[in-house]
């Protein structure tokens, strides 16, 4: 049971012993590195206990379930863990390549560990106000990251930021009060419950009204994602992967819950509330990003755009889709994350991440090119990579739900993944550049970092068949309840 | 006494919007604290108001009879307002940077400084 909170106390205490020595950064970064490698050892451990020996239950200091706070990591929780290990691994890894003195002085290694174990932490809860909790947790610790800078740009974006979070905090606040005042209980097992027996057709639309705009925002839905492609651009590269890689995830995964856990059976019309925001978010993303000309512009708007990808199949309901999109969920959290870290090397070399200054790398930079191809070409959904499988495992659930308009444009988007990632490619890499030189070298941390993550990525595209395996049975887990329900509240009738 | 309160809360939440929707940041981080405070009031509210019912099992008795006052939506919001606390101090200290760095505090301005 104890390996259920190495995953948040491993960050915190990294944390504790990073604030100790605040000015001297090699130190610092050699605490972090160790600290993360921890971390994902952790996680492993905890996955490899929850996929041999079922659904992992801890009640905190003792006190049973509905009374306490459970923690629990069923199999969708601990795999996404463990990408909150990996991506933590991989970023304090890059922070070899230099980060800002500024930004370093001021915390950035204890902040990124806090703001790991919020991620972890709001995987691993049982409880949806202890949910709120974690969110505030990794929101804070993303806020100060965002605001350690005094570039005009940087502060607004950070401004942006706070505000629509702190919106749809008190909107997911709104709906935890009003849920206890019908339920009695924020205990999710406890609620899986009881939920289907005290439900009424009008509190059950409000509620899951509500907690689709609070996640919406976080996850970056449309007509709610505006923000994020206003400020991911702005912080360096490393804390841009952090964010892009982890923090809508954690939005896309608490839609997962509540709508496995409360709203299964609910009213047809929620499910098409979120499938039609899913598919806006999908078309209006993508054009979007078509339109960019901002290498880390386009990521961002490719992120929402696959947000989509992943709250559209969860809207259907179905095990296949829903297996569908956890794997698409794991494959985009490796996948982005590594495309910041790209655009961080770029950033190193021309100063700039617009298309016009970038080109040429193919020819300057040949080890480097090769190593981006994995997550570019795997994020446009060339086959054999991790997103065609991801796309195809996606294609197959909206098809055997017989949603065939949202496979139609699955596809559509598809083919503009592709030609948005491609043009990147060409324009960024394979283009000869006509005066841009590099003015420095992209340093290794970074590219074993990058190459670390194209190996996971690898690591997906050939493990396919069992991570499918694994990612149905966590579908299935999570569309039963029945086996959730037991392994929080044994004993009670 | 419910109903009270729930129109108190109502106000909190009307006059945080609309103050989130003026152009000074001021207004905008006043906005966000009466819309914190208003959920407050409604998590403390929907929880139900039971008075004089302390949730104390008695003598002789193995469990608590209802009705009583649950303790829950207190809990809950006294951590909620811990948490806006902090994030308020935050958004007051990050408005000052950007008042510092834009030299305006006018949300438009804000906006068009890229």
């Amino acid at each position: 049971m104890r390996a259920l909170v190495l995953p948040i106390l491993v960050p915190l205490t990294t944390a504790a012993i990073l604030l100790l020595a605040p000015k001297r950064p090699l130190l610092q970064r050699w605490v972090a590195l160790t600290g993360s490698i921890l971390l994902l050892g952790s996680t492993l451990m905890l996955f490899r206990r929850v996929e041999g020996e079922g659904i992992q239950v801890l009640q905190v200091s003792g006190w049973p379930a509905p009374f306490g706070i459970t923690i629990v990591a069923d199999l969708l929780a601990a795999m996404l863990v463990v990408m909150v290990g990996v991506v933590g691994v991989a970023v304090t890894a890059a922070a070899f390549a230099g980060v800002d003195p500024r930004r370093e002085s001021f915390g950035y290694h204890p902040l990124i560990q806090i703001l790991l174990m919020g991620v972890s932490g709001a995987f691993l809860t049982g409880d949806l106000f202890n949910l709120y909790v974690w969110f505030e947790v990794m929101l804070v610790a993303s806020f100060v990251l965002m605001a350690l800078h005094r570039t005009s740009a940087q502060v607004e974006a950070a401004f942006k930021y706070v505000t629509i979070n702190l919106i749809a905090s008190s909107i997911f606040l709104t709906a935890l009060g009003l849920l206890y005042g019908v339920a009695g209980t924020l205990n999710m097992a406890d609620l899986a419950r009881l939920w289907p027996t005290t439900r009424t057709p009008g509190v059950d639309m409000v509620l899951a009204v509500l907690f689709v705009i609070a996640f919406s925002i976080k996850a970056g839905l449309f007509p709610l994602f505006f923000w994020l492609p206003a400020s991911y651009h702005t912080p360096p590269a490393a804390i841009g992967a952090v964010f892009a890689g982890l923090l809508t995830k954690v939005g896309v995964y608490a839609l997962m819950r509540v709508f496995t856990l409360l709203f299964q059976g609910a009213a047809p019309a929620l499910f098409t509330l979120l499938l039609v925001m899913s598919v806006a978010t999908m078309v209006i993303g993508l054009v979007a990003a078509l339109n960019e000309r901002d290498f880390r512009r386009i990521l961002s708007f490719n992120l929402v755009a696959h947000i989509g990808y992943t709250t559209a199949s969860l809207s259907l309901l179905t095990p296949a889709a829903l297996a569908g999109s956890i794997f698409y969920v794991l494959h985009h959290i490796v996948v982005i994350a590594n495309l910041f870290l790209v655009s961080g090397v770029l950033l190193r070399l021309r100063r700039t991440t617009d298309m016009i200054g970038l080109g040429g790398m193919y020819r300057t930079q040949p080890v480097f090119s090769v190593l981006a191809m994995v997550p570019i070409f795997s994020l446009a959904g060339v086959p054999p990579l991790s997103g065609f499988l991801g796309k195809l495992a996606i294609l197959e659930g909206v098809f055997d739900a017989g949603a065939y308009w949202v496979g139609g444009m699955v596809l559509v988007v598809g083919l503009l993944t592709l030609l948005s990632m491609g043009r990147t490619w060409t324009d960024a890499f394979w283009r000869p550049a006509e005066t841009a030189v590099d003015m420095t070298t992209p340093g290794t941390p970074l590219l074993i970092a990058i190459s670390g993550l194209s190996l996971v990525t690898l690591a997906i595209t050939f493990g396919a068949g069992p991570l499918f395996e694994l990612t149905s049975r966590a579908a299935h887990q999570l569309l039963q309840r029945e086996e959730y329900v037991r392994a929080v509240l044994r004993g009670l009738p | 006494m419910e109903v009270l309160l729930a129109i108190a809360s109502g106000v909190l939440y009307a006059a945080g919007i609309y103050l989130m929707l003026r152009r000074r940041l001021a207004q905008l981080i006043i906005g966000l604290s009466l819309l914190s405070n208003g959920t407050n009031l409604l998590i403390f509210t929907a929880g139900g108001l039971t008075r004089a019912q302390p949730p104390v099992v008695p003598d002789g008795a193995d469990r608590l009879m209802p009705p009583y006052a649950d303790p829950v939506p207190q809990a809950l919001v006294l951590t909620a307002i811990v948490i806006g606390f902090g994030l308020l101090a935050f958004s007051l200290v990050l408005a000052h940077r950007v008042h510092a760095t834009i030299g305006s505090d006018d949300v438009d301005e804000i906006g068009r400084g890229r």
